[in-house]
């Protein structure tokens, strides 16, 4: 779980006195602590913003990629292995989106060219990252060093005397946040009112007749599965240039949340966008329950476990399955299909 | 000059010639039809023109000038357009998106709806294709999803435009409508090719028609020089009997008794609203309406398969309402579902194991829990050879059969126990001339034998030909029953549509294309 997150501002010691004001449920109440948590709420849902709206693109083509978490375990370390050497967090966000792209050539040329199963083949992926990230970080870095990371760029409006949380990180946002924000109306105008969207409605409902009107079905889904990678990859991105550090499988995970996601927003941008902040939220106040005190010991380890069920039982409230393309995971082949 | 020539077209799939060294010209202004049984080749020589297969052989000529089609974008560029046999239509897209898809919008890269939509309103008009651009195609009933099919042909400005068994799915008075459109279409200067192997539509549209067979051109002919007994001699290569000997049987005691009977449907609906049928020993009574009016779900509330809200269903005398379809099949009912392939048959299962789902615990096939292959061999070869199923080996996979085949398969599985009711549900739909006269002949032997009959169909004529009282269903009710000698099929055809008073001027108004037709 991306539990680091929302630490990594308490390891100071005036962060230490101002936590020792607000413990326990009394605490918990606070204006402080309501800021503390939206604003690591943002944060937080950044990496799931980023992959999920991919995938949801790729999967209104009707390609499912269950491979997201590897790509963005891939993503991440381009990230933060090329922001090491320049110094740069804008080139590593580059090379986060390039090993995405690279990433959906090859998952698109393995599901669209060569017809193999959706399913199994996005497993593959996600073994692939989950592996390569890996030893190439233990090749190539071996200790985690810290690196630069994105300045913040706008403040959240906090009055002044309210303010007695000491660490701007919370409400000084990263442009990188509002990249994602703005990712979401984006997404949004290009499958709903450009013809490409239109392509790609047809192609994950009926391909056969997206084909018989002369719309190419590969090309199509080639490339809503390079852009779904790409935003992997900067999802994957993202998230290091958050942290400033690297570590084996820093991801834990989110991929797949991103995934179950997209089915819990019902393949709609703004669905995506709203089980990503709740997904967030939740997260970040389970988090500060334990920061808190409120829970200890054993319960605060269970915890970990909440996001993980909310997300099971989201799915299981929310299985309409209304908005879910005919077409998904279905391969297409002019001799096979007509 | 020919508007359009496909000369010397071959096309193999493995294991099969569907198109043999095919010769086939259309003229500007004709109407040329394709007539031919399923798998005589008709749709693949028709993918060929449309660019979704590539022919082993031979060339296309538009205009006199070679063309070559390699993907249905070089047809749509060379003004070929096509109505598929299964809709190519995108269910979750407006009519106006389906429509505007794969071209260039005037506000590229966004789309440009209202203009589009203002194009299909001026193209409908011109051509009575009356639909509203906004709806969505799921909204639309079969008929509309048709117009939109054409419409998309017309928006891309199509000169020669293909119609593969447009009229499958439509009810009478819609047929009349089509072929009115087509004969417009046609005088206007285009070329349509239109397929079917529903023989009265054939000669009363066609200017000129092509015989199919084996993926062979068997005769090329006009209407005025045939007759509907002669083409189909022609389409199945013996002479056909169209029109079976109806026996005449006293009819018995009432065998399967509907009792105001309320089903719902999978989306919750009330499917079937108050319906009270009665079919007695000796009958046939046929069930008429456009699918998807209650059909389904009577049929399968009937055979135990779907939970009754309230009502009865007796089965010779017993009440098997609400009852599992072990029960109901006890009482010697038995069901050909109109899914044909995954609810009459398990297609993953070989032919032997599909004719013998019925009788598996019968004494003779099944000793101690085992199965007893030789006595299963020869039921079954019995079975194939009385039923006169073509297949390969009983081992053969029953999908790989023709759909003519595995109706055959059902029918002799369902016959085979000498049920008391037989539920049959489009028993013919998709069928050829060649298969669907043996079924009927089955159907008439087993009224000979006193079963009672309650045969489901969209096909007026045959239930003219077979039914001895008609039953119309429209939207889950029962609108009227007539006797098969007091019926019409303009009649019929507006109770399919919902009209109970006969009013007279619009009786007239709905009969009039049909009898230009
Ligand atoms: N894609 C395909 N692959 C293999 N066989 C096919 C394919 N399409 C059609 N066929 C075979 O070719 C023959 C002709 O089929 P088709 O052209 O669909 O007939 P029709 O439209 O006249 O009913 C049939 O035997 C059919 O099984
Ligand atoms: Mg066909």
């Amino acid at each position: 779980m991306p539990v680091e997150l929302a630490f990594d501002f308490v390891s100071n010691s005036a962060a230490a006195d101002v936590l020792a004001a607000r413990r326990g449920w009394s605490g918990f109440f606070t204006f402080t602590t309501l800021v503390v948590i939206l604003s690591s709420t943002i944060r937080l849902a950044v990496p799931y913003i980023f992959a999920a709206i991919g995938e949801s693109i790729a999967q209104r083509s009707g390609v499912l990629n269950l491979g997201v978490d590897g790509v963005m375990l891939l993503g991440a370390f381009a990230a933060y292995y090329v922001t090491l050497e320049t110094g740069g967090p804008w080139q590593g966000l580059g090379a986060g989106l390039t090993v995405g792209m690279a990433m959906g050539v090859l998952y698109a040329f393995i599901t669209v060219t060569l017809h193999a199963t959706q399913d199994i083949s996005g497993i593959g992926i996600y073994l692939f990252g989950l592996g390569f990230s890996d030893l190439l970080f233990r090749q190539l870095v071996g200790t985690p060093i810290p690196i630069e990371r994105f300045e913040g760029v706008f403040e959240f409006i906090v009055p002044d005397e309210r303010l007695d949380v000491p660490y701007p990180n919370l409400y000084n946002h990263s442009i990188i946040i509002y990249l994602a924000f703005l990712l979401v109306p984006l997404a949004w105008l290009t499958v709903s009112k450009t013809t490409f969207g239109l392509n790609i409605r047809a192609a994950g409902e009926n391909p056969e007749a997206a084909d018989s009107l002369g719309v190419s079905v590969v090309r199509t889904r080639y490339t809503t599965i390079i852009i779904g990678n790409a935003l992997a990859g900067v999802g994957g991105a993202a998230l290091v240039l958050d942290k400033g550090i690297y570590f084996q499988n820093i991801t834990n995970g989110i991929g797949f949340i991103a995934v179950a996601l997209v089915y819990f927003g019902a393949w709609r941008p703004l669905g995506v966008l709203a089980g990503s902040l709740l997904f967030s939220l939740v997260t970040s106040a389970v988090l500060e329950w334990r920061t808190l005190g409120i829970l200890t010991g054993a319960a605060a380890q269970l915890t970990e476990m909440v996001p993980a069920v909310i997300t099971v039982v989201a799915l299981v409230i929310v299985t309409r399955r209304i908005g879910q393309p005919s077409a998904l995971t279905q391969t297409f082949s002019r001799e096979i299909n007509y | 000059m020919k508007l359009l020539e496909m000369v010397g077209i071959t096309k193999h799939f493995v294991g099969v010639l569907a198109n043999d060294n095919i010769n086939f010209d259309l003229n500007q202004c004709e109407i040329h039809t394709l007539l031919g049984e399923n798998g005589a080749g008709k749709s693949t020589l028709m993918k060929i023109l449309y660019g979704l297969y590539n022919p082993d052989e031979g060339e296309i000529r538009l205009r006199g000038e070679t063309i070559e089609i390699k993907s249905p974008s070089d047809a749509i560029r060379h003004g070929i357009g096509m109505v598929h046999q299964h809709f190519m239509l995108v269910p979750t897209l407006t009519v106006a998106e389906n429509v505007s898809l794969g071209l260039r919008s005037s506000r590229h890269p966004l789309t440009d709806l209202p203009a589009v939509s203002k194009r299909i309103t001026e193209l409908s008009e011109l051509y009575s294709l009356k639909v509203d651009p906004d709806t969505y195609i799921w909204q639309l009933a079969m008929g509309e999803r048709q117009r939109v099919e054409i419409l998309k042909a017309l928006y891309r400005n199509a000169s020669v435009l293909v119609l593969d068994e447009p009229t499958a799915a439509l009810t009478p008075q819609e047929v009349a409508e089509l072929i009115h459109v087509l004969k417009k279409m046609a005088a206007d200067g285009r070329g349509i090719i239109f397929i079917s192997h529903k023989l009265k539509e054939v000669m009363a549209v066609s200017d000129r028609i092509t015989v199919l067979r084996d993926g062979q051109v068997t005769g090329e002919i006009t209407p005025a020089q045939t007759n509907e007994s002669q083409l189909a001699q022609m389409m199945v290569g013996r002479p056909v009997q169209l029109v079976p000997d109806r026996p005449k049987i006293k009819l018995g005691e009432p065998r399967l008794v509907i009792q105001d009977l309320y089903v719902d449907g999978d989306r919750g609906d009330r499917a079937v609203v108050g319906v009270s049928l009665e079919v007695r020993e000796g009958e046939i009574l046929g069930l008429a309406g456009v699918s998807g009016n209650g059909q389904r779900e009577l049929a399968q509330a009937v055979a135990g398969m779907r939970n009754v809200v309230s009502g009865t269903v007796k089965v010779g005398g017993k009440d098997t309402t609400n009852k599992h379809p072990k029960v109901v099949r006890q009482a010697r009912l038995s069901y050909v579902p109109e899914e044909r392939l995954y609810e009459g048959t398990i297609p993953s299962f070989a032919v032997s194991d599909n004719l013998i789902l019925l009788d598996r615990r019968d004494k003779r096939f099944c000793q101690y829990n085992f199965m007893h292959f030789t006595n299963i061999k020869e039921h079954c070869l019995n079975l194939v050879r009385r039923f006169l199923i073509k297949t390969p080996t009983l081992e053969t996979t029953t999908s790989d059969l023709s759909g003519g085949n595995i109706q055959k398969l059902i029918m002799a599985r369902e016959l085979s126990g000498r049920p008391k009711v037989l539920l049959a549900s489009q028993p013919t739909i998709g069928i050829d001339v060649g298969a669907t006269e043996y079924i009927y002949s089955q159907l008439l032997e087993q009224k000979a034998d006193g079963c009672a009959i309650l045969l489901i169909s969209e096909d007026l004529d045959e239930l003219m030909v077979l039914a001895d009282r008609i039953a119309v269903i429209y939207e889950g009710q029962i609108m009227d029953i007539l006797d098969h000698q007091e019926a019409d099929l303009e009649q019929l055809g507006l109770l399919m549509a919902g009209v109970k008073e006969n009013v007279p001027w619009l009786h007239r108004q709905m009969a009039q294309p049909l009898s230009m037709a």
